[in-house]
């Protein structure tokens, strides 16, 4: 079976929310405490997460997001974008 | 050159910029005054995104708030990027092919339903009004404490910078305004930081600094931090305490609330193409998360350094700065043991919390105020977490013109954030309530005078806000997060994925969450505030978590709903497949 865009669009969404959630909602407040456990420097692993980390991997996401989209519009709509781009100019 | 020569000095060159950026920018048309022609480069716009977003909650209080709350403060942090994600996966790219004017535009066409634009307009300018009140109070502290002149001539004075580039410039103009406010304001954050992560870690990067030892010990400041705290009977900073339900709730709400939040939103449809918007959403997080990362470190260290400079120091050896902080009335002293002695731990210092000054002097020269003490702990100090960043580089003792520096950085942070709301709030009365319902005949170059006019009504109620704060500023946060949660953002997704939801199914799935949150808020904040503990809870969410149960519950009325209703027409099928395109 071949995918199509929006089906693609929708697999690149479920993994990369599924980051998103992990690190925000799973190593910053459901399994915090226990990754507590671990440190390092001076930083307990799920408080690090909560204050910094899953911020980090925010943006990670974010732009891993842009690159695989970048990729798969150029796969599918080829045409129309460089038509948009000759439009702009 | 004196604190209050250099003041002025920083605040006037910040000021003639954007005053000279808004007239070389300044809108012709209605597209540039909504949208700035659609001709922001992404990170030109992810810069005026950041700076739009971080307020005077982000740049003044939100390093406080978690300095006082401790690992609890993390919900903020979480909630208020991770937004982003949700912005620029779900949303940002869709509503740029859509392509028009504002929130309630899409929810306008999509829906084919005045009446669910209409509920969007209501909840878009209650939710912008909400965040107005705070940002003037904000210039009113920064006015007060740094210039010295009336809160109310600072109020006016900022109204005028906002009116002045808000309404000539309408979106262009704020956009580069903005630009140069974020710059402004990065700079004012940072600069303090770094000397202060030096002085405590001798670490230049205070995101790594506040994970390090503590200069001259093996101690990691940290663990310091929560030593000191589970001494002053405070929790351990970098523990939870509350529960994990009310944690994850309040993140989840303030994440999809960001996510909604029609000041933030409009910002994509700016940006020339579908991949730029995308780009510019990264971008934009990359910029927030630069201030995001750095205040939790600020926190630890205001923290630390609070406690070492006032715990069990006499009175009238206190530091200059908290008599100064004690005239503007963010902060009070109570001698419970009358022994001149300053004792801060955890608990209230005064009854009714909140000083009540008088004009009188107590026994050590302190600023009076009428409260009782509060017997049931020991603590006599009232501090307003607002001054943790204001007063960090006075408590800090850095250099006169890093202080400065942070005042100009608060004002750009406060300007850059009214303006944004106010240009949301006067395109949709302009463009969703006049153009579209009431007055539809109405040329381009009259919508444009209605918007300006919309814009400068907008400022003065802003500004009466500023002069006369109403005591609910705090309170109502929670409210403008769960209503954007529970309104917006689910009618923005469901409209862009699933495409059978038809009018009925959105306004009844809008109103139910608009209802069941704003009931839940209003009854724990303002009906019987002494029933908001945790016993009472609905499974044990705080009011400032509920939104993100009414998102649940908008989700599952509009998807029930729907399906008693015939499809939605046809044309509103093609329509969303060509947003789905890029």
């Amino acid at each position: 079976m071949k995918l199509n865009y929006w089906q693609i669009n929708l697999l690149i969404l479920l993994f990369l929310l599924s980051i998103w959630f992990v690190v925000s909602f799973g190593f910053g407040i459901i399994w915090s405490e226990e990754l507590d456990r671990f440190k390092f420097g001076g930083f307990k692993l799920g408080f690090w997460f909560s204050q910094q980390g899953s911020i980090y991997f925010f943006v990670l996401i974010i732009f891993i997001y842009v690159f695989l989209m970048n990729k798969l519009d150029k796969k599918f709509y080829k045409n129309s974008i460089d038509s948009q781009e000759k439009h702009k100019e | 050159m004196s604190l209050q020569a250099l003041t002025y000095l920083f605040v006037g060159i910040s000021f003639a910029v954007y005053i000279g950026i808004a007239i070389w920018s300044r809108a012709q048309s209605t597209n540039d005054f909504y949208i700035a022609g659609k001709g922001v480069s992404p990170i030109a716009n992810g810069m005026a995104t950041a700076a739009d977003w971080m307020s005077a909650a982000s740049f003044i209080s939100m390093a406080g708030l978690i300095a006082f709350l401790g690992k609890d403060g993390s919900v903020y942090l979480m909630g208020w990027t991770g937004g982003y994600v949700l912005l620029a996966l779900l949303l940002a790219p869709y509503l740029r092919k859509f392509g028009k004017y504002t929130v309630p535009d899409f929810i306008g066409t999509r829906y084919y339903s005045k009446a669910a634009r209409l509920v969007a307009i209501i909840c878009l300018i209650f939710i912008s009004f909400t965040y107005v009140a705070g940002q003037m109070r904000g210039v009113g502290i920064v006015f007060s404490r740094f210039l010295e002149v009336d809160i109310n001539t600072g109020v006016i004075i900022g109204m005028c910078i906002v009116f002045f580039y808000a309404v000539l410039g309408g979106m262009k103009g704020i956009t580069y305004t903005q630009v140069a406010q974020y710059c402004v304001l990065i700079f004012a954050y940072l600069v303090p930081a770094i000397f202060i992560s030096l002085m405590i870690t001798n670490n230049p990067i205070p995101q790594i600094g506040f994970g390090d030892k503590v200069i001259g010990s093996s101690t990691y400041l940290l663990d310091k931090l929560d030593q000191v705290s589970l001494d002053l009977g405070f929790n351990a900073y970098t523990e939870y305490s509350k529960s994990n339900i009310d944690i994850f709730f309040i993140t989840a709400a303030l994440m999809f609330g960001t996510a909604g939040l029609p000041h933030v939103v409009v910002r994509f449809f700016t940006v020339p193409k579908v991949s730029d918007a995308r780009k510019s959403a990264g971008y934009a997080l990359v910029f927030i998360a630069l201030l995001y990362t750095t205040a939790p470190a600020v926190a630890t260290f205001a923290k630390i350094n609070f406690i070492n400079s006032v715990q069990e120091v006499e009175y009238k050896q206190a530091p200059n700065w908290f008599k100064n902080w004690e005239d503007i009335g963010l902060i009070a002293w109570k001698d419970k043991n009358n022994d001149g002695i300053i004792n801060y731990s955890n608990g209230n210092a005064l009854e009714g919390v909140k000083p009540n000054y008088i004009d009188k002097e107590g026994d050590y020269g302190e600023r009076a105020t009428i409260n009782n003490p509060d017997l049931s702990n020991s603590n006599e100090i009232y501090i307003d977490n607002d001054i943790m960043v204001l007063a960090n580089p006075e408590i800090a003792q850095l250099p006169n013109w890093v202080i400065a520096l942070v005042a100009a950085g608060a004002l750009a942070a406060a300007l850059s954030t009214a303006a944004g709301l106010l240009l949301v709030i006067s395109a949709s009365i302009s463009h969703d309530l006049m153009k579209k319902i009431l007055m539809p005949k109405i040329t381009e170059k009259q919508e444009l005078f209605f918007a300006r006019c919309a814009a400068a009504a907008a400022i003065i109620i802003a500004g009466l806000f500023g002069i006369y704060p109403p005591g609910f500023v705090a309170q109502v946060v929670a409210f403008a997060f769960g209503l954007a949660a529970s309104t917006i953002f689910p009618a923005l997704f469901l409209g862009i994925f699933y495409k059978r939801l038809n009018k009925e199914g959105a306004i009844a799935g809008m109103i139910s969450g608009l209802i069941a949150t704003s009931s839940y808020i209003t009854y724990f904040k303002f009906i019987s505030p002494q029933l908001n503990i945790a016993k009472n809870w609905l499974f044990g969410i705080s009011p400032e978590g509920f939104g993100f149960f009414g998102m649940i519950i908008n989700f599952c009325i509009a998807l029930i709903v729907s399906n008693f209703y015939s499809k939605p027409p046809k044309e509103i099928y093609q329509m969303i497949d060509e947003i789905r395109k890029p």
